[in-house]
């Protein structure tokens, strides 16, 4: 049953050193906040598990939480590379990172297949393409009724699953709308979960087909509004284009990267924090990217 | 920005609306970021007001206002028929078999239209690490028929790619079928100097249009291998008024509503 309860408690007492722990959301709904405080408590030897790392992947990879990241695409939405994630598969900096790399499909697949309790991920895929010869995690098996090759990759069974969505009632009930991604199955598939919500309200008022996660399968419902950011959350706020762009340069050094991380996020207590100095910073970034 | 009485446009302005011309209406497409977006959307806003845009990041019938910066935009959620899961996109839309084109970017493409979007050099010691698959490989085995839109030059197009991330025609001739891949695959990969589409027979990409102003030999400097030139070369017609001003507005209002420029590089799904 999900406790209300301060982001820092959650993340002190649901993720642990070494686990598999996937953020999700995609564009819309990426947990910034959680990913800034698994930071700060300086989980490390993570698995960390996303569709498409960006930005919170870029600095929980570059601040030297993660031992392995399995994704199927890596990079900075409309902008270009992420240079941490570069720097740690090119050079090994901070360490060395392992990566497993799939298909979107794979990906989702794997995720289905982890919420739907199955050891494995079937699906047409991966056909004609050089992944498989190097990630020894896709395979194919043959149809048992036509004979058919399929590809197989393993369930995606995080020990915590983290996302953010709109709203939780009193009771810890979730709503999630706008564009869904994989948080449900990403949620579902997992041993523990955290969603972090803009806003905590008597009653979702959500009609019957919507995407409510109940109370029940949930570890931890924490308020923090705008705890997407520089994602958005549908309703509530806008893609900062403006920071996705701005992060650019700040990643393109470990120096600057990691004055940046002292500075805004271990230096800070919260996202609210976070956020207050942020804006301070913000318009010297913003003038010297212009 | 909307003034396109004098018919000047750049080369990018003809890559997107020879693309964009490509797509009929009421075809579902399924449609990449960046540049695919951009053609798929002038489409849309031109002659093929019906063509249906999917989005991976689960947008069916997307018809934003402006150009999405990611594959997951709240216009495309906004502005769409209904929005589904992403599992429910790859299993049940495309998987399904209910995709017409796919429309890709790359980042490489070698002579049989097979598309490299994850590193270059040795994938164990990579030169460069590039994003990665994203929902192409797929996209590219299951529509129907796949469109690529790439600026062409030798280091895009090169006769081997290091890594073959989605299947284009394989190693040719009949491959890609031997290889049990249901879709026809890359029928057009379009430039900005001209129109590259898979010889019947050997499925080699061979330039079929090119584009008013660009010469042969330009085009063959910048292609990594001996591109062979169909008898039939087309000239691909000017854009009309019409179309530019459509396009120019497309990207005006874009750069409006996300407080940037426009030009940022291609590739956004996160």
């Amino acid at each position: 049953m999900a406790k209300i309860t301060p982001l820092r408690e959650a993340v002190a007492s649901l993720v642990q050193d070494g686990d598999t722990v996937a953020l999700e959301g995609f564009t819309h709904l990426i947990p910034h906040a959680a990913g800034h405080e698994i930071i700060r408590q300086g989980r490390r030897g993570l698995t960390l598990v996303r569709m498409t790392p960006d930005l919170i992947y870029d600095q929980m990879i570059g601040m030297g939480c993660a031992a392995k990241l399995i994704f199927s695409w890596g990079g900075n939405p409309g902008v270009g590379s992420l240079h941490r994630f570069r720097d740690a598969v090119e050079q090994g900096w901070p360490h060395r990172l392992e990566i497993e790399e799939h298909s979107h499909a794979g990906m989702a697949n794997a995720y289905v297949a982890g919420a739907s309790n199955l050891p494995f991920a079937l699906l047409r895929g991966y056909t004609g393409s050089d992944l498989p010869k190097v990630n020894p995690n896709i395979r194919f098996v043959e149809c048992p009724f036509t004979g058919e090759k399929l590809a197989a990759i393993p369930s995606v069974r995080p020990d915590v699953t983290v996302i953010h969505a709109q709203k939780a009632d009193r009771r810890g009930n979730v709503l999630i709308w706008g564009i869904l991604g994989v948080q449900k199955e990403a949620v579902l598939a997992a041993k523990r979960s955290i969603v972090t919500v803009e806003e905590i309200v008597d009653d979702l008022e959500a009609p019957p087909n919507a995407c409510v996660l109940p109370a029940w399968t949930l570890s931890a419902v924490c308020p923090v509004p705008g705890g997407a950011y520089p994602s958005y959350a549908q309703g509530y706020s806008e893609r900062d284009n403006r920071f996705y762009k701005a992060w650019d340069p700040i990643a393109r050094s470990r120096e600057d990267f990691r004055a940046w991380m002292q500075r805004h996020v271990l230096d800070t207590d919260d996202f609210a924090g976070f956020r207050r100095v942020l804006a301070e910073s913000m318009a010297r970034i913003m003038n010297e990217v212009a | 920005m909307s003034n396109a009485e004098t018919l000047d446009f750049t080369a990018t302005e003809i890559m997107t609306v020879a693309a964009s011309r490509l797509l009929k209406d009421g075809t579902v497409c399924f449609v990449g970021i960046g540049l695919p977006s951009t053609a798929a959307n002038l489409a849309r806003l031109t002659h093929a007001p019906d063509v249906v845009l999917i989005y991976e990041s689960g947008p069916i019938g997307a018809k934003p206002s402006v150009l999405p910066l990611s594959i997951g935009d709240g216009d495309l959620a906004l502005t769409a028929d209904t929005v589904v899961g992403t599992p429910e996109i790859f299993r049940y839309w495309l998987q399904g078999g209910r995709i017409d084109v796919g429309f890709l970017g790359a980042a490489q493409v070698d002579r049989f239209a097979n598309i490299n979007t994850t590193v270059i050099g040795p994938y164990d010691a990579p030169k460069v690490r590039l994003p990665g698959a994203g929902g192409a490989p797929e996209i590219a085995s299951q529509a129907k028929e796949v469109f690529i839109v790439l600026k062409q030059s030798p280091k895009a197009f090169v006769a081997k790619l290091p890594f073959v991330t989605s299947a284009g025609h394989l190693d040719g001739g009949d491959a890609r079928a031997r290889a049990g891949i249901p879709g026809a695959g890359p029928t057009a990969v379009i430039t900005d100097l001209g129109i590259l589409s898979p010889d019947p027979m050997t499925k080699e990409l061979t330039l079929t249009g090119i584009h008013p102003g660009v010469t042969v030999e330009q085009v063959k400097a910048a292609t990594g291998w001996d591109l062979k030139i169909s008898p039939d070369l087309k000239t691909t017609e000017v854009p009309d008024a019409e179309t530019l001003t459509a396009l120019r507005d497309l990207h005006a209002r874009t750069a409006a509503a996300h407080g940037i420029s426009q030009g940022l590089a291609g590739g956004g799904e996160g």
